[in-house]
């Protein structure tokens, strides 16, 4: 279990304020000058040395990502930081506690990000339903420049940064990197092609680096603490400390910070009084947000959570929201109001996905009451890797993923609907004509 | 120039190639629907998917992936087939199965792709969606559950035709393309959606269930209805043509075409002269053609005769006039009907001379009393282009929406003589600036106009800046066969001429020739009808074979489609057997004849092709004083006889350019 010491978010539970001073008290904005003064590829070094990999879902190193921007902005091309706290995955609410509780590690974050990618200036993206959250971010940038510590001379390094505070109207499809880019231009939320990648040509064809709310705000303590400290968390290749957000049918369900790779079982038993109904009431869990396949509950109990773990069994570490699920849910249900969710999120642009969503949804519903054939579920599996993998964003592998997952775990059950709407009997019933 | 290698057989593309066109130049078919050669790349339709080594381990878009050295390219792996059956069936499942009342049937992408790549059956048991049609103004039918969301309309309004009117509201399964609040799009090539529709969404309302494609000829021709000579195709059948369509020729129209040059085909069976006439008693009634020629024999002019040309005459027509008029020993002839009484001792310096194509190359441009928009569509589209390449436009009169950004010095005329600084800076540092004089200033500052060319020094090596654009497909043609007098059409006028031929001239001041004998040679009952003592009925562009030369000095061949309604002839052989009547018999009897001869007059006529024109500017008065205060062309819709008989353009005019007129007087 994570000691108190090794905490990055000391204040996640809101028990501090969350104002500057606080902050400050708490060791926040503590010589940022400093640690901007190793230099910016010493920093991007420091970076990738603590095995950060991007807390957004995909899990990309977050220090190769800086890397990847150019080294000397042309004056009329500037770089530029935008930070996705377009939180929207059912189950994940992790980069609201940041921005509600501890919205100076984020700004702090973006301040060092920005400079060692050279960035100009820094966009945070805030989902539109965070009324409050953004009320409380656009307080926290205030301070924060009352302070100093940013415009001009940013905290006394030299280094001139902005931070613009950006609200979102409220689509799923605008958390994708591109879609974000084009939302902030003013336009409607879609994709972009890919190449070229936002570290080319990004927002308003400038090169651009597209960051989680939770990669950017660990940044300042892992420079102070040192990329060996962040490393000796976690298992190879999964490095760190994360928020785990535990959702559904536990006994206390919260957002906590843990070490990564920490087993299942003990992240339940430690933060979250354990399973509603004890571990035998286990079914099924969705471990890294609805896009994810979900994991039936004999692999899930011992699995380390974190990216290679959770993708040995077919589904993925992504926001690391745990959705947990007891025996009294209806499981097909459950996946069936995800696929309504993606439905209704999907943008309308490519094909597979604006078609495949809607139709798998419908299907899923006739799955829900058994009002199908058994060879439908077949279609299904075949429609949804139709949508997988062709579509321009990742919309439509998520919106793929999690009925995969229920037909890979759950056919059985499925099956059992359709045999039992139709009476039991497993022939179609003849029509009276025949 | 990367080699890549496309289902095994390696080849070397262009740099900067996709790798969609790299499967093209190997001789690979790739489906698509919302890839166009002329639009930006949307990558939407996913029907373009091709598997590409090295690269993830998923199908790419080819159309938006680039061709890199070394790439492997194929096209027929189970992944791909996998991957086109997949988005053929989720494009199918909520298109509706109404081809056969579908006008797009028979020239529809997603037919012919579902044919060729899709499933022989959809897996789809829901319930398919409908969309409420949308309103997009007269000339574009909506069934927008057709829709499949390529969005190629949208980007063509946005890109080519410079409105942004399209757009695409909701998400998802729910995303619909309408038009802005549900208004008329207001272009005049918002024809062109049709064309680029890939299904039956958008098609076009005037031609709304006339005819399937397989019953129709095509004729390969040219349209009149500007200057810019675009290469069409009618579509007839039987007597009647029933639409336009444009062809490519990159050199001129790409592959659009006008509202007007689409539609104004419908004029083509109303108002039609269909029989001689003769005024009698101040009446005009019908005659046979000895009745016609007998009453213009008995005026006995003798060599007291003119010929005035309208603006969609061909060159033969002209010449067949030209040379009764100079058989009998007249020498008055002119084209310019509004009198127009510009220089054209030399023709360059009345000629588009960077050519259409190349106004696209052009960096910095200035507008000289011409609404381009109006007066020729399709430069104006170019110049689009130039400024997406960097152009800067300025532009001198009356301030009118030309669809890209243009920098106004003003309406007033001596601008020409000393260009504000910016300007004159933007133009030292261009290295293939155009200046574009339009028929408001030609006039009084035609002579100005060459000596700012000069100071300019617009013309350089292998590059002339200096344009004059018409509007009339008449015109250049009519220059070069010598339908000018030095003083316009004053000088017919003053020459007090007994017997005057008005070859399809609807807009002239024929109050000036109440003492002449008129003899009106055309198609349509408009102006020049009513005021005739004898009309001889003509061909349309549509009926005859003819040649047209357009306002870069292009001549350009069209043929026939369908013959004229009536007693109606081509107009030639009207002047051959009218020239019989008089005593004067020409000396050609075929229309290989006739050329054969224009051709020995005027070699530039004899082949087609760009005539080219030595840039030798005569000497004018160069101060240009006074202003311009409106444009020549007052309604696009309705600046020809043909356009004026022809409903869709009426109903254009009305909604799109008078609407806010009607809206008032209707509350």
């Amino acid at each position: 279990m994570l000691a108190n010491k090794d905490r990055i978010f000391t204040n996640v539970y809101g028990f501090q304020s969350w104002h500057i001073d606080a902050a400050i008290k708490r060791g926040d904005w503590d010589n940022t000058k400093d640690l901007m003064a190793i230099g910016q590829d010493a920093i991007i070094d420091k970076i990738k040395a603590s095995g950060l990999r991007g807390r957004g879902g995909a899990g990309f190193p977050t220090g190769m990502k800086w890397s990847f921007m150019p080294k000397e902005p042309k004056p009329d091309r500037p770089n530029f930081l935008v930070i996705n706290a377009d939180e929207s995955e059912p189950g994940s609410c992790k980069d609201r506690e940041i921005i509600r509780h501890d919205p100076q590690k984020l700004i702090e974050g973006a301040l060092i990000a920005g400079f060692a990618m050279r960035a100009r200036a820094a966009y945070i993206y805030i989902r539109g339903e965070f009324i409050r959250e953004a009320e409380n971010l656009f307080t926290a940038v205030a301070e924060a420049y009352e302070k100093g510590f940013l415009g001009k001379n940013a905290a006394g390094s030299g280094y001139d940064f902005d931070v613009f505070v950006h609200r979102g109207a409220g689509a799923y499809i605008c958390g994708e990197e591109t879609a974000m880019l084009e939302s902030l231009e003013g336009k409607k939320g879609q994709p972009r092609l890919k190449p070229p990648f936002p570290a080319g040509a990004g927002l308003y064809g400038c090169p651009t680096t597209v960051n989680n709310v939770e990669s950017i705000a660990v940044v300042p303590t892992i420079l102070r603490r040192g990329p060996e400290w962040f490393a000796s968390f976690g298992a190879e290749n999964n490095k760190g400390t994360k928020l785990f957000q535990i959702s559904g049918h536990v006994n206390k369900p919260c957002v906590v910070e843990e070490a990564m790779s920490i087993p299942f079982r003990e992240l339940i038993e430690k933060h979250a009084g354990g399973i509603r109904g004890g571990w035998d009431n286990l079914l099924a869990v969705i471990p890294g947000g609805s896009s994810v396949p979900l994991v039936p509950a004999e692999q899930i109990m011992d699995c380390p959570m974190d990216f290679d773990g959770l993708k040995a069994l077919g589904s993925g570490l992504g926001t690391a929201a745990v959705i947990v699920m007891d025996k009294s849910t209806d499981i097909v249900r459950a996946i069936s109001r995800i696929s309504y969710f993606y439905r209704h999120e999907s943008c309308g642009q490519c094909t597979p996905c604006r078609e495949g969503t809607g139709w798998m949804w419908r299907v899923m519903e006739r799955m829900r009451t058994g009002d199908a054939e058994i060879s439908e579920i077949d279609t299904l599996y075949q429609v949804t890797k139709q949508v997988e993998g062709h579509s321009i964003c990742a919309l439509g592998d998520a919106a793929a993923w999690p009925i995969q997952g229920l037909i890979r775990h759950f056919r059985p059950e499925m099956e059992r609907r359709i045999k039992d709407n139709r009476g039991g009997g497993l022939e179609p019933m003849m029509e009276a004509a025949e | 120039m990367p080699k890549v290698k496309v289902d095994g057989v390696e080849i070397e593309v262009p740099a900067g190639a996709t790798v969609l066109q790299a499967c093209e130049l190997a001789g690979k078919e790739i489906p698509r629907f919302c890839y166009h050669e002329r639009l930006s790349i949307a990558g939407n339709c996913r029907m373009c998917l091709v598997e590409v080594k090295p690269g993830p381990p998923k199908p790419q878009a080819s159309c938006a992936l680039p061709a890199a050295d070394n790439q492997e390219i194929f096209t027929t792996t189970p992944m791909v087939k996998h991957a086109r059956e997949g988005m053929m069936e989720f494009l199918l499942i909520n298109h509706p199965l109404d081809c056969p009342i579908c006008d797009q049937g028979g020239e529809c992408d997603l037919q012919d792709q579902s044919i060729a790549y899709g499933r022989g059956q959809s897996r789809f048991q829901e319930n398919k969606r409908a969309v409420t049609e949308k309103y997009m103004g007269p000339i574009v039918k909506t069934v927008m559950t057709r829709c499949i969301q390529c969005t190629r309309c949208v980007r063509f309004a946005e890109e080519v035709a410079g409105v942004e009117e399209i757009g695409a509201i909701g998400r998802g399964e729910d995303m619909q393309i309408t038009s802005y609040l549900e208004h008329a799009v207001t272009s005049e090539l918002s024809g062109n959606v049709v064309d680029l529709c890939p299904v039956g969404a958008l098609t076009s309302k005037p031609y709304a269930f006339e005819a399937r494609p397989w019953e129709l000829k095509k004729t390969l021709t040219i349209d009149v209805m500007d200057a810019v000579g675009t290469n069409i195709r009618l579509d007839s059948r039987g007597r009647q043509v029933l639409r336009c369509l444009p062809r490519i020729n990159e050199d001129v129209n790409e592959e659009w075409a006008t509202d007007k040059t689409r539609h104004a085909v419908d004029g083509l069976v109303r108002r039609r002269l269909d029989k001689p006439y003769v005024r009698r008693d101040g009446k005009l009634v019908p005659a046979t053609w000895e009745e016609a020629f007998a009453a213009i024999a008995a005026v006995n002019a003798g060599s007291s005769v003119a010929a005035v040309a309208g603006d969609l005459v061909d060159c033969e027509t002209m010449y067949a006039a030209k040379a009764l008029v100079t058989a009998m020993g007249g020498s008055l002839l002119e084209g310019r009907q509004t009198g127009m009484d510009y220089d054209t001792s030399s023709l360059a310096a009345v000629n588009f001379n960077t050519t259409i194509a190349g106004t696209e190359e052009a960096d910095a441009i200035l507008l000289v009393g011409t609404n381009l928009r109006w007066e020729a569509p399709l430069v104006n589209t170019r110049i689009r282009k130039a400024i997406k390449k960097g152009a800067k436009v300025f532009a001198i009169g009356p301030e009118v929406d030309l669809t890209y950004r243009v920098e106004w010095l003003g309406n007033d005329l001596s601008v020409l003589g000393k260009l504000p600084k910016n300007v004159a800076d933007a133009f030292k540092g261009a290295e293939r600036p155009i200046m574009i004089v339009g028929g408001a200033a030609l006039r009084s500052a035609h002579g100005a106009a060459l000596k700012l060319a000069k100071s300019l020094k617009l013309v350089r090596d292998g590059w002339n800046g200096f344009n004059v654009v018409h509007f009339s497909a008449a015109r250049m043609g009519g220059l070069m066969l010598g339908y000018a007098q030095k003083g316009g059409i004053a000088d017919v006028v003053a020459g007090k001429p007994k017997l005057v031929f008005f070859l399809g001239a609807d807009e002239v001041d024929f109050s000036k020739f109440d003492k002449s004998f008129k003899v009106y040679v055309g198609h349509h009952g408009d102006h020049g009808a009513h005021h005739a003592d004898v009309i001889l009925p003509g061909a349309s562009y549509a009926e005859k074979s003819g040649t047209w030369v357009n306002l870069e000095g292009r001549v350009q061949r069209g043929e026939r489609a369908v013959f004229p309604p009536g007693d109606a002839r081509e107009d030639w052989t009207i002047f051959r057997a009218l020239s019989e009547k008089l005593g004067q018999t020409l000396p050609f009897d075929t229309i290989e004849e006739l050329r054969a001869d224009m051709g020995r007059d005027v070699p530039a006529l004899a082949k087609e092709g760009l005539a080219s024109f030595e840039w030798n500017p005569p000497a004018l008065s160069d101060t240009a004083v006074g202003t311009i205060d409106a444009y020549p062309i007052k309604d696009f819709y309705l600046t020809n006889a043909i356009c004026r008989a022809s409903p869709t353009m009426q109903l254009c005019s009305a909604e799109l350019l008078h609407g806010d007129e009607l809206a008032e007087a209707a509350e």
